[in-house]
This record gives structure tokens, sequence and C-alpha cells, in this order.
């Protein structure tokens, strides 16, 4: 096996070797192209996980709520987005949608990537919040009304801030796990690491040196996501609550 | 754990060490008794597969009738050909370890692959072309400024377009399906303006569309590129009696009816003709027999 990790440096017009490995003048490289396709990685799946916890969030608090039609709300959401294929939502959101709504032919096809990635996702955190919420006794809840209370501030004061503490584990993995799945926007034109790799390597021929570099980029991705939420989750930590004792 | 890594780590240099066996193949077949072909499941009328592990195309059929001649030549009575699916990724591998002796799907012929690898003479010529909407009014390249070209990821048409844009100073949006069909569906959904793509491609994707009709094929040839039927490296023995049984086909015009066949009939499983005559680089491949790599038809 012979390395040539100069495929880097080559640029992508003709394959020369650059002097400095970046380009220049409007040509490009293909560390440059990874460089920037590593960039598409990490804005789809940052937006897509903003949108994954906000509406992750709303969903799993409606289906612990009293009233019936919230629950159904919650629930009906949670189901539709997760029981279908990531990869069919997205082609549904890129080529269906557009077709039966024309103006949504031109939303530029990241949007509707970070939204597909997003709302699928979401429904696996609405799934966490609830059993977070679920996981707390009734009478954490009851005593929320009892002292006065409403609702939406029993939610605020006294359940949320268990639950969320709670389920940051599970957290951790989804966020962890919407980088990787961001791949799937390759299949929308978005230039991504896993684009990058399909096409670098039919074009340099080097396949293996392309596929390591885009593996080390989405560990290091993954991981790093990983020790940004064990940071968060040691600061949060509340003595005499879950893993908060130590 | 320790123990799996260094297992690991040995298992990994060892196939990094493997060597390229040794490359006799006519002394293989005749010993063995079989062949294996490799094929692609998917490659316009070259190379399909028909179901059931069979497979058919131009260059399958042209293989079976060269192998049908090694088996005359080797004096066998019996040869077994088997059929071995192949990728891009995997194909030139594959053939250097021994997997496959000799690879008939659509491989361009180029100085690089020439490095690992040998091809026959070629037998069919590639053009890259531009399809688009009939009523579009987009007849060449340079109409193209500020449309959004379609084009299939990892296909070497990404390249040929890049350098286009670069050399012709024309700015346009780049596209990628995820494969043909995909790239297609941009052109008919309206996303695309274009699709760029090898000629055979784009014909055989029109073919099978909804209605034909609104689709053609315009514009100057972007690449051409000579696919061949590919051998391992170093046989010239192998290689010998492949090139001779296509030159005979060649010069017998045997061989374009085994085109007209795969090109112009209709083939499986659509039953619809691809609809594309052999190029003048086709016949002029067939006319006099050669294996020049790609860099050699772009120099003209």
């Amino acid at each position: 096996m012979n390395w040539d990790w100069q495929v880097f440096c080559r640029n992508t017009i003709d394959g020369e070797v650059m002097p400095r490995c970046f380009g220049n003048g409007g040509e490009i490289t293909y560390l440059d192209w990874l460089i920037s396709a590593w960039g598409w990685t990490l804005s789809v799946a940052l937006l897509s996980l903003i949108v994954a916890l906000l509406f992750g969030s709303i969903m799993g608090i409606l289906r612990t709520t009293p009233s019936r039609g919230l629950v159904l709300l919650g629930n009906a959401w949670t189901e539709l987005f997760r029981n279908i294929p990531l990869l069919v939502q997205i082609f549904l959101w890129y080529h269906v949608v557009p077709s039966l709504i024309p103006p949504l032919r031109e939303v530029p096809s990241f949007l509707l990537v970070v939204m597909g990635l997003g709302l699928f996702t979401s429904a696996r955190i609405s799934e966490q919040v609830r059993a977070g919420i679920m996981s707390l006794p009734r009478g954490q809840r009851m005593a929320g009304l009892a002292i006065g209370f409403t609702l939406p501030q029993t939610y605020r004061y006294v359940l949320l801030p268990m639950a969320f503490r709670i389920v940051i584990p599970p957290l951790t993995s989804e966020s962890m796990n919407i980088i990787k799945n961001s791949a799937v926007a390759f299949a929308v034109s978005i230039s991504e690491l896993t684009m990058f790799a399909l096409q670098a390597q039919e074009e340099t021929a080097r396949g293996i040196e392309i596929y390591l570099a885009v593996t080390g980029l989405y560990f290091i991705s993954a991981f790093s996501i990983n020790r940004i939420m064990h940071a968060v989750e040691n600061r949060m930590q509340v003595p005499g609550m879950i893993g908060g004792s130590k | 754990m320790k123990k799996t890594l260094t297992l690991g780590l040995t298992i990994v240099t060892a196939l990094a060490l493997s060597q390229p066996v040794l490359a006799d193949t006519l002394a293989k077949i005749k010993s063995s008794g079989a062949v294996t072909m490799g094929v692609r499941e998917s490659s316009g009328g070259l190379s399909f597969v028909l179901g059931d592990s069979k497979f058919a195309g131009f260059h399958v059929e042209l293989c079976d009738r060269v192998l049908s001649d090694i088996r005359k030549q080797l004096d066998l009575t019996r040869m077994e050909t088997r059929y071995q699916p192949v990728t891009s990724q995997n194909r030139i591998p594959l053939m250097q370890n021994g997997t496959i002796d000799i690879e008939c799907g659509s491989t361009t012929n180029n100085a690089a692959r020439q490095k690992d690898v040998s091809f026959a003479n070629t037998t069919y010529v590639e053009e890259v072309r531009i399809a688009v909407k009939a009523n579009s009014g987009i007849n060449s390249i340079a109409d193209l400024k500020n449309r959004s070209v379609a084009t299939t990821t990892g296909t070497t048409s990404v390249q040929h377009i890049r350098k286009h844009e670069r050399s012709a100073g024309v700015d346009f949006k780049e596209v990628y399906g995820k494969d043909h069909a995909d790239s297609f569906l941009l052109l008919e959904s309206g996303r695309a303006d274009a699709f760029v793509m090898d000629g055979q491609i784009l014909a055989g994707n029109i073919a099978k569309s909804k209605n034909p009709a609104d689709f053609k094929i315009v514009g100057e040839v972007l690449s051409v590129e000579p696919i061949a039927i590919m051998l391992r490296k170093d046989d010239p023995a192998f290689k010998k009696a492949v090139d001779d049984s296509l030159g005979a086909m060649m010069k017998s015009g045997e061989i374009a009816k085994i085109y007209d066949k795969y090109f112009i009939q209709p083939i499986p499983p659509a039953n619809k003709p691809i609809g594309l005559p052999a190029s003048e680089a086709t016949k002029a491949a067939w006319a006099s027999p050669n294996d020049k790599p790609m860099e050699d038809y772009t120099k003209k």
C-alpha cells in the first residue's frame, strides 16, 4: 500500500500539486474543498440540532400536558417523523413537497435539508423529553400546582429543570447522531463531507486517503459534541439529583 | 484489548502487503477451467444486470465471444464463466488481486489507470454531452451562463464541467444528483436547466422518460473518453488473445451488429431502445484498433 497524502494538495481543475497546499486566485485544492465540506457538514448539523431541540422540546412537553388535544398533536408529530426513513423524508422535502406547493421550489436545498433532518431528529428528542418528564414523581407536578403555580409555571420552575438534567445523556447521543446523519445532505446536492468523499475519490483515485480524512473529521466533530455536552452536564449538576452527588 | 489490537494491526498489515498475483491469466484459465468476468450492474447499454445474476450488454457480449475464442485457443472442452459484479471503486483492486480476470463494464482507459492495469483495444468511445429540455433555448455551453447544471456525484463529468466553466469563463451553478436517475429528475422537475453526462446515459434516460420528445441532447462534446475492456497489467499473452478476438469482430463488422443490438434495438428491463448510433469516434476506434488512453484523445 503506497500512501499519497499529497493528493490533498492537488488542485481540482488539472490535478497539479500546489506549492502551499492551498489554492489561490479562484483555484482550489482538495484540501480547500475538504475544509469547506466540513463547514457544510457542521452547518447542516448544528442548524438541524437547533431546529430539533426547539421542536423536540415543545412536542415532548405537549405530550405530557393534561390536554388531550395537545397530547394527540405531540404524539402525531412524533410518530409521523420517526416512522419514515430519514432519506425518504429528505426526498419528500426536496422532490415531492415542492411539486405540490410550487413556491417551495425557490427555497434553497440547504434549508430544506436542515428542516428535514431537524424535524426527523425532533421526533426522537420529543420522545426523550417526554421520558424525562414522565420519570419525575407525580407529586412534583401536583406540588407545583398546589402552591399556586399555573401549569406553564409548574413546567418552567419545577418539572423542566429536573427533566432536562435527566435527559442530557440521551440528548448527547442524539446530538452526535445528527452530525453523522447530516451525511444524507449529499443526496440533495449539499457539498458536505460525504459528497466530497464520493466525488474526490473518483477524481483522484486515492479513495483510501480521502475516506480516512473524512472519517477523521466526522470523528472529531462528533467527539467534540460529546465533550461539550459532557461539560454542560457537569456544569448543570445539582447535588442530590441523578449524577449530581459526585 | 491489546491482543485484539495487535491482531487487528497484523491483519491490516497483511492485507496492505498482499502482492498482486502473478499475471499469467491464460495459464490460470487453463489450469482451473474457469474464468471470472467483472461486470457492472447498471452501466447503460455497456453492461447491465438482467436479474437472477445474469448480465448482458455490449461489453458483456463482446467478452463472452472473446472468452469463447480463448477457450478454443486453449483447447479446453469446458470452461466455466463466472460473473462478478464490480463497482467503480473496487474494480481495479479486484483485478490486481486476481478476483476478476477480465472486466467488461464501462472503464475509461486513462494514463493514471494504466499504471495499475492494462486495457484491451478500445471498443467504445464515450462523449460527454449536455441534455436539456427541448423548449429551453439552450444550444451550447455558452447558453448555460447563470443557469443550474446537474451532474451525478462520483463521476468524472463533474471535473469536465468545472474545467469548461473555467476555460470558457461561463459561470453556472452546479447541482449534484446522487445517481443518474436522480440527476435526470433534477432536469425533469426544473431544478436544473441542463444535465451533463456520458452520451449513452443521457440517451438512455431520455428514452425511459415519460415524454422523450421533451428533451434533447445539444451542444459541443465536452470530453471524449475511450472505454475499454480492462485486463491485468503485464500479461501480454492474454492481452494479445483478447485483442485478436476483438480485432476479428471489428474487421468482420460483427461488432457493429452487437452494438446495434444494445444501443439501437430495445433492451431490458424497460424494453426501450437507448437510440444512440455509433459515434464517428467509436467507428474510428473500430477501423484502426488501438489502446490509446484518454489523454491522447484530448491532445488533438
